[in-house]
Order: C-alpha cells, then structure tokens, then sequence
C-alpha cells in the first residue's frame, strides 16, 4: 500500500476539452463509458426489435426498411442476411460494448478508486487512452453497417470458415466482416489497458487500513474481473488477428484445404482448422460471460447488505467465490463445443469443472439469501433491482444444470434452450445489476436523487417484461427451435411454435418501451432530482464519505484511514445502525 | 413487497409449464432417446425443487424481513451452514453429470456396431446431399473437382469408377428401422448441423474434418433435419428429412435409386 499522495492529480484542470473530453479524472471517464454504453445498449436493443418483428413478420413489407436499407430490405422485405447481419451486431455491441464497458469500466472506474480510498487511478492517461480506443471501436463497429454487403452475418462468435472465407459466404462478408475484426481487435487493446490499471489500482493505491479484507465485494468482483480481462482480452486478440490475416494475408490458421464454396474451390488455403478459432474463441468467450456478470454480482452483494441493513452473510466465502468463479471461469470454455467434433472425452473432464463452478454460483446465492434473511429490507429501486437480480441469476443459473451436461446438449446445442439461458443470465441478470448501481450511485455522480416512483414503476415492467420475454425461450428449446433462424417459414415442426415467438416479439416491445421511463428519469434528475445528501442510503464505503459529486481529487487532499469492515450495519451497541469504514476505530465492530 | 407475489406467481407459471408440457419434445424414436429423456426429467425434477425452492424463499425473506421497524440482526454468517450447502451442491451437480455420462458415451466413446450400415453425409450451403455404397457394398472414387450441383452430382462421384457409378445419392436420408446405421459427415464450405430431434441427437459438421455419428431408429416415420449451426443467409431453409422405412421398403428404395 503506497501513500496517495505518491501520485498527483490535484489541481483540477480548466477548459471544457480537458474536463469533459480528454479528461483523466477517474470519475469523467466512468460516465463517459456509462454514456457510451448507454448509447450502446439503445443501439443493441432496437437491433433486437428489428429481429424480433421480422422473425413473426418475414414476409411483410414496412416502407422504412426499405428507405433505410435499399439492397437489404429493397421494397421494405428485411432479407435473411439483413436478419443475420442485425443479429451478429445486436449480440456483439451487447457483449462488447454494453456488458464488458458498463459495470466494469463505468462504474468500475467511477468507484473502485473511491471505495478504496484513492484519488484516481494508478495510470490517469492509460484510462484515458483506453477510453478513447474503446470509442474508436464502437465507430469501427457501426461502420461496418454502412460499407457495402452491409454488416457481417457469422454472429458474436463469428465462426469461420463462414467468416474466414471472405466475400463469397454471403453478404456482410467482405468489408463488414473486416470491420467487425479491426473494432474487436482495437476493443481488446482498450479492455487490456483497462485491466492493467484496474489490477494496478486494486494493489497499490488502497489508503490506510484498506485491507483486501475489507474492501467492499465491488472492489473483489472489479480486480478478478480486471484479472479475467487481462487473459482473456490477450487471447482474443491474437485470433482476431489470425481470423484477419486469414482473410486479408491469404494465411490458413482457420481455413482448411479442400473447401467449394458457392461452387468455387478455395485453392489458396489449406492446414487450417476450424476448431482452433472455436477454443481460442471460447477461451475468452467464457471468462466473458464472468466479466459481464461478476461485477454486477458485487454491486447486488454491496445492495442487499445496504438495504437491509446486515453485513453481508459470508463475505470471506463471497471473496473464496468470487476468486473460485475467476480461476474456473478459464477451464470450462469447452462446454461451448460438446457439438463441435472435438475429442468427445474432453467433454466429460469440461463437463465436471462445468457443473464444479455451480457450486460457487449457489454459494452466492445462498449468501444473498442469508444476507436478508434476519434483515430490515427497504425496498428502494436500487434495491428493487438487486433483488431482481438474484430472481434472474437463479433462473439464468439453473438452466445452466441441463447445457453443461454434454447428454443433454445433445438435443440442446444451438437451441433457443440456450438463447433464454445466456440472456437470462449474462443479459437481463447483468443489466438489473447496472440499473441497481445507477439507482444506487446515481445521488453520488449527479448529486440528486433519482425519482422513486418512476423508478418503481419501470422496474416492475421491466421485471416481469424479461421474463415474459426470456422464459418462453426455454420451452421453444425443449421443443426443438434451433437458434439463429430469421424465419420459421421452412421447418414444418416450427409452425406450431410461431404463436409463442409473437408473444415473446409483443413482450419484448412493450419491455423496451418501458426503458423510455429509465431515460426520462435518468436525464430528468439529472437536472430536477431532489438534490442529494452526501449519504442518502446511510452506507458505510468510502464513497459516501465525500460530497456528490465527489472534488476532483475525490478526498479533497485529505487521506482516508479506514478502521473497518465494509458492511458493518446494526452493530450492537453503536449509535447509528451503520459505522463507516472511516469511523474511529473505538467506535465498536468485528470488521 | 409487491416483488414476493410478483415472483410467486412468475415461478408457477413457469414451473406450470414445465409440468403441463404445453410445448414439448416430440416422442423418442430410439433407447437413445428413451434414455435421453429419462435422465433430462431426473435433471428437471432435480432443476425445478432447486429453482421454486430458490424463487420461494427469496418471496419469503421479502416479506418476512421487510422494514418493519425492528433492528437487524447483526450477523456476520455461519460457517457451518455455509460448508453444508457447498457440499451439498457439490454432490447433487457432479451427482448430475455423472448419471448422464452413459448416455454420453454411447453416442460418443462406442465405436458404431460392425454391421451398421454406413452412409456419407455432405453439407453444404444449404442443402444436403446422402451417399449410399452400391450393390458392391463400397464408396467408390469422389473428388471436389467433379462436382455439378446442377449435373445432379453433388457429391463430385467418379464415374469412371466402377464403385462410384453405382452409389446412390439422394438428397434426403432414408434409413431401415431398427438397424444400426453409421453417417460419415463432411461439409464442403462452412459449419453446419446434422440434428434429428426425434433422436435427440446432433452433431456439428466441420470442413476438413470427417465426423462420424451412429443411431439406431425404432419407428418408421418421416422426420425433419433442421440446421442447426449458424452457416449463413439460407440457414433457416437449410431443411431435409430423415425418413425410417421398414426393411422391404428400404431395400426397394436403394434398388429404385440404383436403376435411375
């Protein structure tokens, strides 16, 4: 633990350029990644609309398609690969842009400093930088929406040789595909810079008695996410690029010999494989889906304890889980592929780490329960939302028990089984944890309260929208739907099923109207809210210890010593029912 | 509050439909499936307690220890509890994996039974092509080459092969009923995926790869093959049959495709 002092941001800078745009203030560039990810999750939500209509809808004619894409939808008729295309840039600027971005570099790089009492990160210009590069790749991704073939068709995964072999596996391609690769490249550069800092931070800036020990569990879920960052972005990096010069340099990583496609043979390569894209793939596509969820996973941990007024139940086993989850998270990437021809005994070994990171995922669960149970629960938004959180994580979790048993993935692979389970989980589960924390740190950026009853009105919505939208998924899986159709016009057995697509298509447009409520209360108490004081939920981090928002060097030069635990709510004896991690250290608690 | 209601009824309308089977599997049509679909509903049962329990008791505790004006109690956790339920869904989810394990080598770890009867599978965008040995029982000389989608060739058969020329290929499977039968699948282009629900069986196809997959059918009947691995715009049309004929049937099937 080094001083604070030891780095030195203390005059805040002037100027509009400086302060808004290429600030190195922490807190600046959090909102700049909320702000992105905002505009991201819009972006990606309206894609989902679009498909959601054209797959009850695929022979209709709506005249604005047409306007909007002359080739793609020419007389207003979305085509198959127009489908396609929407659904790879809705799964990726999802994962990418909105998962990874919001509740690790937004909220992540807004607090992490703060609750462990530094004044920014250990590397201002890296953040920055990191900023900026992860803009640069959402600019590079949504351009791939306007060169000509229009947007690639191989999905998030994109698994050649459908995305290796260029032009001639469909539209979206040829330059679409190229500019999928670069932005996913440029992404990873942004998100390895980010961990750096954030691994960084985690270890050298902790003020004066912070110990690991007692950070709050968002500190815990932000260093291992940082962790999963580091070696899974590297990853993904090196076969973005492979995946590009397979395309561009005439290079064979993916490709292998002997491949006709569209009735031209592909002399040019040969000795590639396929599979190898899909292990180096997954090899960073789990550890993501923990880098989308962990971090929520804290902030419903720190809400739970904070609005029913109990420390959290467990938090050693909660920091064994958290730390278990990240280590497990890079042996299992093989139960992405029990159907992909790979050594079918492999499965077994990726099935039972599979099934032994479960056990962490209950634990959690159990602890969340435990943490309320014997509480004096408020039912804030914030808190509404945590515990829709949990609602969500043991819904999305428990399908989990039938995909990562290769037998039963047998029927299940690439079913919407499998749909419902990761939107359940990485998806909804994730994004209740970010609306949580922007109810619950809202007061903090902006200084005023966001407004109760539109809050609650929204989250009821919400919660029973996902659902609505999400679980009918699961049955559409058990009765056969393979995933990534954009119509189900051409398979007898899916005729049946399209009543349960139109509700899902109807749930799925009243939720995302719904969101207008959370805009129209973000923006509006932005400037309205009733103003807020320094600590509205009577929380005990450091955060709440600075005025909202916080100064520029967040402690206003004085250096925080912290006494105790993080969660010490209804101690015996004390005054308030909550002490302060910055409370005397004669004032009593255990932590 | 009016979250614990909201979440009990969510849950029992979901487990209702689980229980009512309102949209389900199609019937079985092999001991592959009949085991498949014993140890899913052993996972279900096991599943759905874990599920409504944990749905439950979140209700609970919403109402139970809502803010009533009482203090906390002040708890830090319980250590025993904590190592009983570790252990306890340690076991059940391992307990769960390895029940299904047999299922799993049957498909995979078995070698395909000497006499089942071979059949090459070849996919391609999108469309599917099945290859039958001739009267001479042999796949003859095939190469990329020769392939005439158009000409009625799919395959690129060399007919200058003897063993070639009589191979059949048709454009959907056609198997007898109750023998052991064994694809060998190829693609030509992209990933695709051979899946029969009905066998409850699926299995990726990789170019450059030769991935075999072995069944038996127990039902004469007609079923759909979806694609079911992401190969491009024509995917969702990408559909053929699999159609289990008695033995006869079969045989005259082949001799019909021979003469042609």
């Amino acid at each position: 633990m080094s001083s604070p002092s030891a780095h030195t941001a203390q005059h805040a800078p002037h100027g509009f350029i400086r302060k808004y745009i290429f600030s190195l203030d922490h807190k600046v560039i959090g909102l700049q990644y909320y702000f992105l990810g905002l505009f991201s999750v819009f972006l990606g939500m309206s894609l989902s609309l679009l498909m959601r209509y054209h797959m009850v809808n695929p022979n209709v004619a709506v005249s604005w398609f047409g306007k909007l894409w002359p080739t793609a939808a020419a007389g207003g008729v979305m085509t198959p690969e127009l489908y396609l295309s929407l659904m790879t840039m809705h799964g990726t600027i999802m994962v990418f842009f909105v998962l990874t971005t919001v509740p690790q570099s937004g909220f992540g790089n807004y607090f992490l400093p703060i609750q462990i009492g530094a004044e920014d990160m250990a590397f201002p210009v890296l953040n920055m930088m990191s900023f900026w590069t992860t803009f640069l790749a959402l600019i590079v991704m949504v351009a791939a929406f306007f060169v000509q073939g229009g947007a690639p068709l191989s999905g998030w995964t994109a698994y050649p040789p459908l995305s290796g072999a260029g032009r001639i596996t469909g539209p979206g391609e040829g330059m679409g595909q190229n500019l999928w690769l670069v932005s996913i490249a440029i992404f990873c550069g942004a998100s390895l810079m980010g961990a750096i800092n954030f691994i960084a931070t985690t270890v050298d800036l902790r003020c004066q008695g912070m110990r690991l020990m007692r950070m709050p569990l968002t500190c815990w879920t932000w260093l291992v996410t940082a962790i999963l960052g580091l070696l899974g972005f590297a990853v993904l990096l090196a076969a973005g690029v492979l995946l590009l010069l397979d395309r561009v340099a005439g290079t064979s990583f993916f490709l292998p010999a002997g491949l006709m496609i569209n009735d031209q043979i592909l002399v040019s390569h040969k000795g590639g494989s396929p599979l190898l894209w899909q292990h180096l793939f997954w090899f960073f596509g789990h550890p993501e889906v923990y880098i989308a969820i962990l971090p929520g996973m804290g902030i419903t941990s720190q809400l739970l304890a904070t609005f029913s007024r109990k420390p959290i139940f467990g938090y050693k086993a909660m920091v064994y889980a958290i730390l278990s989850i990240g280590f497990l998270g890079f042996l299992v990437w093989g139960h992405h592929m029990f159907m992909s021809g790979m050594n079918p005994y492999s499965a077994m070994a990726f099935s039972v780490l599979t099934m032994a990171i479960g056990v962490p995922s209950a634990i959690k669960t159990f602890n969340w329960i435990g943490t309320l149970w014997g509480g004096k629960i408020h039912f804030d938004t914030a808190m509404l939302f945590a515990l829709g959180f949990v609602s969500l994580f043991v819904t999305g979790g428990v399908s989990g028990i039938f995909l990562g048993q290769p037998a039963l993935d047998l029927y299940f692979h690439d079913t919407y089984f499998v749909v419902g389970h990761f939107h359940m989980i990485m998806g909804v589960a994730a994004i209740f944890g970010m609306f949580a924390a922007t109810f619950y740190w809202f007061p903090k950026m902006f200084g005023r309260m966001m407004n109760e009853t539109l809050g609650k009105i929204h989250f009821y919505l919400t919660f029973i929208g996902v659902y609505a939208i999400f679980t009918p998924m699961h049955y559409l899986g058990i009765a056969g739907n393979p995933r990534r159709y954009s119509a189900f016009t051409d398979v007898e057995y899916l005729g049946k099923l399209i009543p349960v697509h139109q509700f899902m298509s109807w749930a799925a447009y009243v939720t995302a109207t719904a969101q207008i409520i959370f805009l129209v209360n973000l923006f509006w108490s932005m400037r309205k809210g009733k103003p807020a004081p320094i600590n509205p939920w009577h929380a005990t981090s450091l955060e709440w210890t600075v005025p909202s928002p916080p100064p520029h060097d967040n402690f206003a030069g004085v250096h925080p010593v912290v006494h105790h635990g993080p969660y010490e709510y209804s101690v015996p004896g004390a005054v308030a029912d909550f002490i302060m991690q910055t409370d005397p250290a004669s004032v009593r608690s255990e932590g | 509050m009016l979250l614990a209601p909201v979440v009990w009824v969510l849950t029992v309308v979901i487990v209702y439909f689980f229980a009512a089977k309102t949209w389900w599997f199609p019937p079985p049509i092999s001991q592959h499936g009949l085991a498949y679909d014993a140890q899913f509903m052993r996972t279900l049962i096991v599943v759905g307690i874990i599920f409504f329990l944990a749905q439950f008791a979140l209700g609970y505790v919403i109402v139970r220890f809502r803010n009533d004006g009482r203090r906390a109690e002040y708890s830090h956790g319980n250590n025993r509890l904590e190592t009983l339920w570790t252990s306890a869904t340690a076991l059940l989810f391992i307990g769960l994996v390895i029940m299904g394990t047999k299922i799993w080598a049957a498909v995979h770890f078995d070698e395909a039974p000497p006499d089942a009867i071979p059949i090459e599978v070849m996919a391609k965008q999108f469309a599917w092509s099945f290859r039958y040995p001739g009267p001479d029982g042999k796949f003859g000389r095939a190469d990329l080459h020769l392939v005439n989608d158009s000409a009625g060739n799919p395959m690129g058969l060399d007919d200058k092969d003897p063993a070639s020329a009589d191979d059949i290929v048709s454009a959907s499977l056609k198997v007898p009923v109750g023998k052991p039968i064994n694809l060998i699948m190829h693609s030509r282009d992209v990933i695709h995926n051979f899946f029969v629900p009905e066998l409850r069986m699926k299995q990726d196809i990789v170019p450059g790869m030769e991935i075999p997959l072995h069944f038996q059918a127990d039902k004469i009947g007609i079923y759909e093959v979806p694609c079911s691995e992401l190969c491009g715009l024509g995917h969702f049309q990408m559909r053929t049959t699999m159609q289990v004929m008695s033995a006869a049937d079969f045989e005259q099937w082949k001799r019909q495709q021979a003469q042609k």
